[in-house]
């Protein structure tokens, strides 16, 4: 297709646009983070921190508890994360690879569950926790965040489980392999970027959960980095170097997480969609 | 993420020829286990149900339970149960404010969803359009706004947006608005859903785009062929092969987006908390200020519940499309 001069162009400049608009809120919490203060109370806005300063950073690393938080955070959210995947991977086997009475009822009970409105649940959430004697308490956390990503999880893999041939599965059988042992040997590892692709998305709902915790939790030992965060930002006032620092050792796990998961689930989905 | 396309294309079209009945009471290898591959599918699911009834049903039935009760700090100090039938359902649903909230909270979705239907997918068909470089620039944005946390996000857009030193504020006087210089974005209500709403916007449009993308790149070739042989221009091509081929898609995606921003609560709260004046409350900002913030637990779960049912209405479509689609399958 020959495409005109403006039409070459003009995505090309239409992508720098948007690259701008999507990045620039990250990149002005760094760079706020890394500016001495003057250079942040000024008139004009400084584009680039010239006098780089990890000065706001040690004041949120040195805020209290940070690294208990950083640890209670961590916990919490690995765990909920592998133990749903671990439930998931069940159920979505079940429901994309076998028929069987009342599938239809539970796939649509999980998007139901999906719909869930947690933040507006924490009351009845808090008086079962409080009977429980759990109060303050990581595990009862940990099994909520579980819940709270395992519809989505088990939707998600679903798709994954379903796009792998049925062909590989069969040919192992017929080879002499048992049904979960073809599951184990075959499907399991191609499954690997659809498990990394749905991990991500369990780990950013886990990572950012906030009303639960601002209920469940009052002791500063057995709180989040996202309550820290809230809370932060109440405290420091106006101090926005520091706000912005918090924010960034909030965001960087995930940041991280991101950009090297990526990359893998996308090659996952092409290689699976081929087939679709 | 990059999945959603496959599963929708798999859920929702359902290829007939992918007959996936291996698993059906006569397809096991060995006779003897007949009964076993029958009860198998539910034992598989049985972990994921118990955790989910445990741990999502219970709260719920329990929330509904405290929805018929007179529930305020005393009674929960004193683990006092006091019935008062539906007065907290008769309460909210005969005030104004809380059909104030409704219709600003149905109007608050239908307008970001729009926006981050039609933004996302132009922005994924232009992934399809550009080159290598180009391309791995603007997924590297969207990524990163994508993986941002939502309280970091919101915390940087209240920096982007404080009245004093915000860069947006200092742009919009350069730009020679000039009455901007020191404007107080969470002062109104317009200017402070203006804030949310690019907020949710930004965070959203990635997860489309990117998936979208992905989509087409599942798109066989030879149906543009085709279609270009045809003599259809780019238009026609959107209409007749894209469009089609990613509608599942589309329908999965519209679906949960309408659940995300529906329920979006950090976002509103961190940035105002509803204010100014409670006029940027959405439901479920509305049911945990009425129940939480005010201590009239009751209330708030019986809000809780309407929110429940207010969603499942929205949803309501596209659930019966699933639905049907399953059963058609299921034959």
């Amino acid at each position: 297709m020959k495409r005109s001069w403006l039409g070459r162009i003009w995505p090309g400049t239409l992508a720098v646009v948007l690259f701008v608009f999507f990045a620039f809120p990250v990149y002005w919490m760094f760079s706020t983070a890394l500016k001495p203060t003057s250079q942040i109370i000024s008139e004009d806005p400084v584009w680039f921190p010239d006098a780089p300063t990890l000065e706001h950073f040690r004041t949120a690393v040195n805020a209290d508890h940070f690294w208990t938080l950083v640890r209670n955070s961590l916990t919490v959210t690995v765990l909920a994360v592998v133990f749903s995947l671990l439930i998931a991977l069940l159920a979505s086997f079940a429901i994309a690879r076998m028929r069987f009475k009342g599938r239809r009822g539970f796939i649509l009970a999980f998007m139901i569950a999906q719909m869930a409105p947690w933040e507006v649940m924490v009351i009845a959430i808090y008086m079962l926790v409080r009977d429980g004697d759990m109060l303050n308490s990581l595990v009862p956390l940990t099994l909520f965040y579980m819940v709270m990503v395992l519809p989505f999880t088990v939707l998600t893999l679903r798709g994954f489980v379903a796009a792998v041939p049925k062909e590989l599965e069969e040919s192992a059988m017929v080879d002499g392999c048992t049904r979960p042992q073809a599951f184990i040997k075959v499907i399991f590892p191609l499954l690997a970027p659809g498990l990394m692709a749905t991990s991500l998305f369990g780990f950013i709902t886990a990572w950012n959960e906030f009303p639960l915790v601002l209920i469940l939790n009052k002791d500063a030992e057995a709180q989040t980095l996202p309550l820290w965060l809230s809370q932060f930002q109440t405290a420091f006032g106006d101090d926005w170097g520091a706000t912005m620092a918090a924010a960034s050792l909030f965001a960087i796990p995930i940041l991280l997480l991101f950009l090297f998961l990526q990359r893998k689930a996308v090659g996952g989905l092409t290689a699976g969609a081929v087939k679709g | 993420m990059a999945s959603t396309s496959v599963q929708t294309e798999k859920v929702d079209t359902g290829p007939p020829a992918d007959g996936r009945t291996s698993a059906g009471p006569h397809s096991g290898p060995a006779r003897g286990r007949h009964r076993l591959a029958g009860t198998a599918p539910y034992l598989l699911l049985l972990p994921a149900v118990a955790v989910t009834l445990l741990f999502l049903g219970y709260p719920l039935v329990k929330n509904g339970m405290l929805s018929f009760q007179n529930l305020n700090m005393r009674q929960l100090i004193q683990h006092a149960t006091e019935w008062n039938g539906v007065d907290n359902y008769r309460e909210t649903l005969t005030s104004d404010k809380f059909w104030q909230v409704v219709k600003r909270s149905v109007l608050f979705t239908a307008v970001n969803v729009i926006l981050i239907m039609v933004l996302g997918t132009l922005i994924g068909l232009l992934l399809a359009r550009l080159g290598n470089k180009m391309r791995t620039l603007l997924m590297f944005g969207l990524v990163l706004a994508w993986a941002m946390p939502i309280i970091a996000a919101t915390t940087v857009y209240q920096w982007l947006f404080a009245q004093r030193f915000g860069v947006v504020n200092w742009v919009l006087d350069k730009l020679g608005w000039h009455s901007m210089a020191d404007y107080d974005w969470t002062g109104s209500q317009f200017s402070t859903f203006f804030v949310v709403t690019l907020l949710i916007v930004w965070q959203s449009i990635p997860f489309v785009a990117i998936n979208l993308y992905a989509a087409t790149t599942t798109i066989p070739k030879e149906l543009y062929e085709a279609a270009s042989m045809d003599g259809a221009g780019v238009w026609k091509c959107f209409t007749s092969v894209t469009f089609p081929y990613l509608k599942p898609f589309l329908l999965a995606t519209t679906f949960l987006e309408v659940i995300w921003v529906f329920k979006a609560f950090p976002q509103i709260f961190a940035i105002n908390e509803g204010g100014p004046d409670r006029l940027t409350e959405t439901l479920p900002v509305y049911a945990f200020v009425e129940g939480v913030g005010n201590q009239h637990y009751g209330m708030g779960a019986a809000i809780s519940i309407l929110t429940i049912l207010i969603l499942l209405g929205l949803t309501a479509y596209y659930l019966r499309i699933v639905l049907k689609q399953e059963k058609e399958e299921e034959r």
